[in-house]
């Protein structure tokens, strides 16, 4: 178990050093970072200046060091286009991003199993075809097209939702803004978490119902069967527990993948996250906020990942305990 | 020059080969579960048809199209946001009425298709080539050249496709400048998208090229002398074409998506020549002040195309894995 | 005596596009109390689906679709689901095949026992724990006590399917149904599990309906032996009578290709020409028949009945008395094989 985190770990700390890598090239050799950071009429004096000052001389692998150094202590440089340090602008976003990740998340789940778990034990009802006619819309639907139907729906028509913003927020110990304790805030958390959830929500629902069908034509169910176990125990109890397995590692890795397309939705909703933040980066070239945000998502997403092993671990005795026969 | 006719000779007798296998091969397939399953399916063949009278009218667009929303000399801004048709201020003229330049929204939705659909495709047969490739040389080589390739799956698939695609066109913005930018933004999206999605093409053919070469007809093939290319492409390639076509298919509708999705961001497809997702962005601009037809039509196009070739994916996907019915 | 099983012209479908194919034609066979009843044939002949069948637990789309089945007294092939639920595990147990995947891997042995238990029997949780380990002390299960709280993963092969048969006889049942239960295991533990079932069962007077390939295992195990060739019932009777005199010719080839540890090493097995047809494709008259070496003009034509013999009841129309005859040279080769040809042909002398 332990030998098992150490493991997990070490191709953890491997990917993230690809990722700032790849991280790091962009940041050094996408267009000339000198001529970001001064205006035309620096002298050629000053920007050599600049570029020994910034270390731009150095070998590479010293530059690359001094940034995997710097990064470890969330120093990005400063921003481009907006002139204040990447770091400080991404942790006064992150609140933001993760409330509406999360609820979204929560959302997906609650939703997305139990219709899972129906569609799996009653392939062939009414409301199972229907769940699945839902579940292929939500698929085919991009995010940013139900975002906009339904700001239509109930915002514009109905005018029973805001359609931007985060709506009102409470500071908690001066790092972190909640919109989750006003009740404009949580109004404004609908729309966006819908539109952002919806998506994982299907996929949770097909995942659940593939894994659920898989499971139930296996031997121990119809052994199950055979010795006279309740409807319920078999559907409930043997069946789910073994669907859960798969549906924790998967829902988990989904979670990487709400924050990443939250840039959809904070850009439909004008949520002011960090996703927002990236893209006005990509659209004005702000190479060390792109960065910046590409090494934190593989960070969250490493450390999600790692998360999910343990706790598959947790779930399933065959790795938790290992083998005493063969 | 014996060996080349001796090739040439060989390719003939293998076009021949493959034309009475290709006519058995057709009346095997009429009689095939796959084409059972699709003429047992109403929702599979409402979707075949969907999808071909959509890439119909997107490949037709310029005799189809009522209008050329592209022709500065057929367009004038007094016809600019007029409802559809059959609103109260509807013009006979526009089908879907028009969009905030006088543009008819039907043939500029027309238009848009062409172009959403042209990226899609060469975005996936882009990400096809390069996946399949890479998977094929990675089963069949194996070792480090295995290693290597499937260790760079491993950290893409960390990312999200749309992210990756964002960071590819981002750096691309940065290399190229605004201009040039403009000028090859169709290859950068096509290239965001393509590599954006190779992934899962080299998994499944390596997979599969794992199983099959050690199955004895590639041990034969071996053993007769045919070179390691000619085995993959000839013998394995073959067999893991079916669930290729699987993730082919289910990745048109994500391409689309994804360049829909770019487009609507404002990092993909300018407002000049603009496609489905970029329709969706200009028209959501005034989705509040009431011209809602200018955004929702071309959202609904994309919606049922999306749709319509996921169902075609999702009965293909079925239909090829018995298991699953 | 009423036996504890009685299948009576039982029938299942597996409908399919291209018509409904027959898994089972017309089979009927009686399991009498305390009695083990082996039931033998090739893959595809229909063993499983027999025992599926009788529990109620057909693979979708296949379905009985004639006949009856009788537990006692009581007809069980058209009760309620629920009512079904109420016999499986209660009075009929099943043995699978393998006890890898028999067991759910994510739950303790303990667990899975006493669920079983609580399902069949009103005890408390107390008792039907202490009962999950009497069990298990009764298969022969060290440190039983102990186990209880192991996962099946924990559990070599034969331990694993030794909890099966706990499982199995969990509620005591009168009858069991164990599917292959050996053919996962190691070859030295095979007899072991083999002897653990039959010794359980004899204690406890449970009828068995052994299925197996394994002709070695109905011979020392079964009181009874039941032949399956394409769905249907080729022969039926006491084991040293099917072994030692087998009526039909399909029984005669299968004893015939067992290995003897007696007798001339250098003999020649004899094998059965062709193989058994799919289940699409069962040709008309006696399903035998392609590949019958005694065949005559009758057997492609029409469908053979049941007959009595002194050794056991068997499908062949050279022991039918009624009816047109063999030729002469075909009855006599039967005979010779030790067949007891009824059909006597004209002029011939016997």
């Amino acid at each position: 178990m332990f030998a098992f985190a150490i493991r997990r770990l070490i191709q953890a700390a491997g990917v993230m050093l690809v990722v700032a890598l790849i991280s790091f090239l962009m940041f050094r050799f996408v267009g000339d970072p000198v001529n970001q950071l001064v205006g035309v009429d620096t002298t050629p004096e000053q920007r050599a200046q600049l570029r020994e000052d910034l270390g731009l001389n150095d070998p590479v692998y010293v530059q690359f060091a001094r940034f995997v150094g710097k990064a470890a202590r969330f120093d990005f440089g400063i921003s481009y286009q907006i002139k204040q340090p990447v770091a400080q602008l991404i942790a006064s976003r992150l609140p933001a991003t993760l409330e509406l990740s999360f609820v979204s998340a929560i959302f997906a789940l609650l939703v997305g199993l139990p219709m899972g778990v129906y569609t799996g034990l009653y392939r062939d009802t009414l409301l199972s075809r229907l769940f699945l006619a839902i579940s292929l819309v939500g698929i085919s639907l991009p995010t940013f097209l139900i975002g906009i139907l339904l700001i239509f729906i109930f915002s514009v028509n109905l005018g029973w939702l805001p359609s931007f913003g985060r709506g009102e927020t409470v500071s908690i110990g001066g790092f972190w803004t909640t919109g989750l304790l006003t009740r404009s805030g949580l109004v404004s958390l609908i729309l966006p978490a819908i539109t952002l959830g919806l998506f994982q929500m299907t996929l949770i629902m097909r995942l659940v119902r593939g894994e659920m069908l898989e499971v139930l034509r296996t031997d121990y169910i119809k052994f199950a069967r055979a010795r006279g176990l309740s409807r319920r125990a078999i559907n409930f109890g043997h069946a789910l527990k073994n669907t859960l397995v798969p549906v924790i590692t998967i829902t988990g890795l989904q979670i990487g993948s709400i924050i990443a397309f939250s840039i959809i939705t904070e850009t439909v909703f004008q949520w002011p996250g960090m996703g927002l933040l990236f893209l006005q980066a990509v659209q004005n070239v702000d190479i060390p906020i792109m960065a910046a945000y590409l090494l934190l998502i593989a960070f969250l997403f490493t450390l999600i990942n790692f998360i999910v092993d343990l706790l598959y671990v947790a779930v399933d005795p065959r790795i938790r305990l290992g083998g005493t026969a063969g | 020059m014996p060996y080349f006719t001796g090739e040439e000779s060989k390719a003939r007798a293998g076009v021949a080969a493959g034309d009475t296998a290709g006519r058995g091969a057709f009346a095997r397939m009429l009689d095939s579960d796959i084409w059972y399953s699709f003429r047992h399916s109403p929702l599979t063949i409402g979707a075949a048809i969907v999808s071909l009278i959509l890439v119909l009218a997107a490949l037709f667009a310029p005799i189809v199209a009522p209008h050329d929303p592209f022709d500065p000399a057929s367009i004038s801004i007094m016809d600019s946001f007029y409802p559809p048709v059959w609103s109260a201020d509807g013009q006979s003229g526009f089908l879907l009425g028009t969009d905030d330049q006088g543009r008819d929204v039907l043939s500029t939705i027309l238009y848009g298709m062409r172009i959403s659909l042209a990226v899609g495709f060469a975005s996936v047969l882009l990400a096809m080539m390069l996946g399949v490739t890479l998977g094929l040389v990675a089963g069949y080589v194996g070792g480090v050249t295995d290693t290597i390739i499937m260790r760079i799956a491993d950290v893409q698939l960390t990312f999200p496709a749309i992210l990756t695609a964002l960071l590819i066109d981002g750096v691309a913005r940065a290399l190229a400048g605004p201009q040039a930018y403009d000028e090859i933004v169709f290859g950068v999206l096509v290239l965001a998208i393509g590599l954006s999605f190779w992934v899962q093409y080299a998994r499944t053919v390596r997979g599969s090229v794992l199983v099959e070469a050690n199955k004895e007809y590639v041990l034969a093939a071996r053993l007769i002398g045919l070179r390691p290319v000619t085995i993959m492409f000839r013998h394995v390639l073959p067999n893991v074409l079916g669930p290729v076509l699987v993730i082919a298919t289910i990745n048109l509708a994500l391409a689309i998506i994804t360049e829909a999705t770019l487009s609507f961001l404002g990092v993909g497809v300018p407002s000049t020549q603009p496609s489905l997702g970029t329709l969706i962005r200009i028209g959501n601009d005034y989705l509040f002040s009431g011209e809602w037809w200018i955004t929702i039509f071309p959202g609904i196009t994309l919606a049922i195309l999306a749709l319509a070739v996921n169902l075609l994916g999702d009965w293909l996907r079925d239909a090829l894995n018995p298991k699953l019915r | 005596m009423t036996p504890t099983l009685s299948v009576r012209n039982l029938r299942v479908e597996i409908p399919t596009r291209h018509g409904a194919l027959t898994a089972i034609d017309d089979l009927s066979f009686d399991i009498a109390p305390g009695e083990v009843l082996g039931v033998v044939g090739e893959s595809g002949a229909g063993k499983s689906i027999t025992g599926s069948a009788i529990i109620g637990l057909l693979d979708p789309p296949g379905r009985v679709a004639g006949g009856e089945i009788l537990l006692g007294s009581q007809r069980i092939d058209n009760l309620s689901p629920a009512a079904m639920r109420g016999i499986r595990g209660n009075r009929i147990g099943m043995i699978f095949q393998d006890p890898l995947t028999s067991l759910n891997p994510l739950y303790r042995i303990g667990d899975q026992l006493t669920e079983t238990i609580l399902t069949h029997e009103r005890l408390s949780p107390k008792a039907a724990a202490d009962k999950a380990e009497r069990l298990l002390i009764e298969v022969g299960i060290p440190a039983a006590g102990a186990r209880l709280s192991s996962y099946p993963h924990q559990f070599s092969g034969g331990m694993r399917q030794r909890v099966v048969i706990a499982l199995a006889l969990a509620a005591d049942p009168e009858l069991i149904i164990a599917d292959e239960p050996t053919t996962a295991l190691d070859v030295s533990v095979q007899a072991q599990i083999i002897a653990l079932l039959k010794r359980l069962c004899r204690d406890r007077g449970t009828s068995v309906m052994l299925i197996t390939h394994d002709m070695g295992v109905i011979a020392e195990t079964a009181d009874r032996v039941c032949v399956l060739y394409a769905g249907r019932l080729a022969e039926i009777g006491a084991v040293r009578n099917v072994v030692k005199h087998p009526q039909h010719p399909y029984t005669r080839g299968l004893m015939a290709a067992i290995p003897s540890l007696i007798g001339d090493p250098d003999e020649k097995l004899e094998q059965i020409p062709g193989s058994m047809p799919r289940l699409g494709a069962i040709p008309d008259g006696c399903a035998f028949n392609p590949r019958c070496t005694f065949r005559f003009d009758r057997c492609p034509a029409e469908r053979p009945g049941i007959y009595e013999t002194s050794a056991s009841r068997a499908s062949c129309f050279l022991l039918d008395p009624t009816g047109k005859p063999p030729p002469a040279e075909t009855a006599a080769r039967a005979v010779a094989a030790g067949i007891e040809v009824r059909a006597v042909p004209a002029g011939a002398s016997l």
